[in-house]
């Protein structure tokens, strides 16, 4: 309301005392228009078009070196009784709750510890961060070694300490392989709760704590009612950024598993691939990566209301 | 009944020794404050009474138990922090009523403490609200409350009126008083405010790079200081000191500067005969100073330069030059001296300090 009745203050003041060359860009709508042009044309470029060109791909039949024409959804209840594609939206599903809630787990525990005081604390600070610093593949390749059948580490050392007697093919078993590649992903991704809770942690002042311990409240009532409540917000933004990421995964399966044994551990995006790419049913993989969208909307916009709630407390 | 003994407490940090042999008994009921100025140690020690700083040797007594192990919600003692330490996510009443939550109060109980010290802080109206809804000075109250509800054996404040503007500053240290008065508990304050300090204090500790300087009441400390440091920082504007040399002349006492020579009074003079012929401070106060017109014996007047006059409109202060030495006289209203002025000011003899030059320990 005020900002309009300055503006039409502003227009009367210009119609007394005209400066063309200005005209154009003292008009508030003008200005926001080229302010806002650099990012609505990035954003359509590289965002709105290629989903756009997706959603419209997924409505075709095109294939590799066929254009294809418009079917309508044939491709969605195409994908719907694919028993493949049910098992991969369980997965990615399963995939996402699991990693969440040990990531938060451990990157909540190392947040604490490391936001005591200790010596070499800086060190330790980067060295964490380490996992989520090497490049994914490389990473994951070298956990797909530690798991291999033949040459896993981790049977030799379960082997030496007398644990098993025979050799555990990790990634050969649907459930060992899904488990693997779950551990895979928490390793991954508790250096960037770990750090992103501390920041958080680091904005709580100490003086909450000690004002609390006087209180009377002993080491985890001052962490239920004072440090959590007040990590929440920070929590729930790394918490909705981890859940998009994850349930987009890609790279972890297709190196460690490439989806296998028999297709039992396909995500949205693995499957997606391999029936866009690998198959060349380029129209279905758009459909099934498409299919993420709607979930993921969903999650994201819960999760937000969710965080607005909590930081408007 | 409760009352704070510290032994020989000292505190190290690494490098730093912050408080050095502190020994204080602080009695039932008793309002003492601890002053000095940034950096003297004052929140250490604050802090190893309440229990949040390790003691590096030495021992707290409260009522007659070492604490020296005892973690702060075992020592029945509430705190009041500089920067108010509110739970953000809170609303006030949550925040008084949390001491008493943790400790198993039932609801009913809660609820009538916090009314009845919202009532005492006049905070009633706020209850509902979140501490970033408060302004300063309802966010001390509201810490006060938190303190109070517990109803503690000792409350500790470490500066809780610095993040207040002048006026509410010391509206709220009328109130703290009031409130001392009306609960009796025993308290000690840290502030680097001398007149937060002899304002509220029963007793005033003063303290300076980890060492206790002087203890006493606040007149005490202001008429008699122990020491140069006490006489400089208790009191505003703060004593002049004046280096002279004590001869005797003709079987009398003088105390001889560069350009004056004042007679200490005979009360004294027993007590300075030792310094004769020695170099030490001569102390007065700019109160203790006044314009004279010459009628008074020559003996305790001395004559001055005018250069700065500041006008307070219930008292003038002059900054003044008696040879090369500055001091500052704070004179009636009335008194009208210009810049460039030469004056002759008396003084009180009995007002007279004197602090060996060495050990500025007074004589
Ligand atoms: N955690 C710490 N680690 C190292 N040195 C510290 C620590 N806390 C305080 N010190 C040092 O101990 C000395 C006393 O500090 P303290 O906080 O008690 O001063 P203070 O009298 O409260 O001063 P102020 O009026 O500025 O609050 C200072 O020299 C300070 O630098
Ligand atoms: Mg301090």
């Amino acid at each position: 309301m005020a900002i309009a009745t300055i503006g039409a203050a502003a227009r009367q003041n210009r119609q007394r005392n005209p400066r063309p060359r200005n005209r154009l860009l003292e008009d508030e709508r003008w200005l926001a228009f080229t302010l806002l042009m650099p990012t609505a044309i990035l954003l359509g470029l590289f965002i709105a078009y290629p989903f756009f060109k997706g959603v419209m791909l997924s409505l075709s039949s095109s294939r590799v070196g066929i254009e294809g024409d418009f079917v309508g959804l044939a491709n969605f209840a195409k994908i719907w009784n694919d028993s493949i594609f049910r098992t991969a939206v369980w997965n990615t599903f399963w995939y996402t709750a699991v990693t969440t809630v040990f990531k938060l787990g451990f990157g909540l525990w190392l947040a604490l510890l490391l936001n005591r005081h200790f010596k070499g604390k800086a060190y330790i600070r980067a060295a964490i961060l380490l996992p989520f610093i090497i490049p994914t593949v490389l990473s994951t390749f070298a956990w797909k070694w530690m798991f291999d059948p033949t040459f896993s580490v981790i049977n030799w050392a379960l082997f030496k300490v007398g644990l098993i007697s025979a050799r555990i093919n990790w990634l050969g078993d649907p459930d060992l392989a899904m488990a693997s590649i779950i551990v895979v992903n928490v390793w991954r991704a508790v250096p960037f709760f770990a750090i992103s809770l501390l920041a958080g942690l680091q904005t709580i002042s100490p003086e909450l704590q000690e004002a609390a311990a006087i209180d009377g409240a002993r080491p985890w009532q001052r962490f239920w009612y004072v440090t959590w409540p007040l990590l929440l917000p920070v929590t729930m933004v790394v918490v909705l950024f981890s859940v998009i990421q994850t349930f987009a995964d890609f790279q972890l399966v297709y190196v460690m598993t490439g989806g296998g044994p028999a297709n039992a551990t396909h995500l949205f995006a693995t499957y997606a691939y391999q029936i866009g790419i690998g198959t060349g049913l380029l129209s279905e993989g758009a459909a099934i990566s498409l299919a993420m969208f709607p979930f993921l909307l969903l999650i994201v916009v819960v999760q937000l209301l969710y965080i607005r709630r909590v930081e408007t407390r | 009944m409760a009352q704070v003994v510290i032994r020989n407490l000292n505190k190290k940090f690494d490098e730093v020794h912050a408080v050095k042999d502190v020994n204080l008994q602080i009695n039932d009921k008793e309002f003492m404050v601890f002053v000095g100025p940034s950096g003297c140690g004052k929140t250490t020690t604050l802090r190893m009474v309440a229990g949040l700083e390790s003691i590096t040797s030495g021992e707290v007594l409260i009522n007659d138990t070492v604490v020296n192990e005892l973690p702060p919600m075992d020592r029945d003692i509430a705190m009041v922090f500089q920067n108010y330490a509110l739970y953000p996510h809170m609303s006030v009443y949550d925040n008084m009523a949390f001491g008493l939550k943790m400790r198993k109060f039932d609801k009913a109980e809660i609820a009538q403490r916090v009314q009845e010290a919202a009532d005492i802080l006049d905070i009633g109206p706020l209850l509902k609200r979140k501490p970033r809804q408060l302004s300063g000075g309802q966010r001390q109250r509201v810490a006060l409350g938190r303190a109070i509800v517990r109803h503690p054996q000792v409350f500790l404040f470490d500066e809780p009126l610095s993040n207040l503007d002048a006026k509410l500053r010391v509206q709220m240290r009328v109130e703290l008083k009031k409130l001392h008065n009306r609960l009796g508990t025993t308290a000690i304050y840290v502030t680097h405010d001398q007149v937060e300090a002899m304002t509220l204090g029963d007793r005033v500790v003063v303290m300076k790079d980890g060492l206790v300087q002087q203890v006493g009441a606040p007149l005490e400390l202001y008429n008699r200081p122990a020491n140069r440091f006490v006489a400089g920082f208790i009191g505003s504007p703060a004593m002049n000191f004046l280096p002279v040399t004590l001869a005797d002349t003709d079987g009398s006492l003088w105390a001889v500067g560069p350009e004056f020579r004042v007679k200490p009074p005979a009360a004294m003079a027993g007590r300075l005969r030792g310094h004769t012929g020695k170099a030490v401070l001569l102390g007065i106060r700019p109160e203790d100073l006044r314009v004279t017109n010459g009628a008074d014996p020559a003996d305790h007047t001395f004559e001055a330069t005018v250069e700065v006059t500041e006008q307070l409109g219930s008292e003038i202060l002059l900054d003044l030059t008696a040879g090369p030495a500055p001091m500052v006289a704070s004179v009636e209203p009335t008194v009208t001296a210009k810049v460039g002025d030469r004056l002759r000011l008396a003084f009180n003899p009995d007002r007279l300090h004197v602090f060996d030059s060495q050990t500025e320990a007074s004589i």
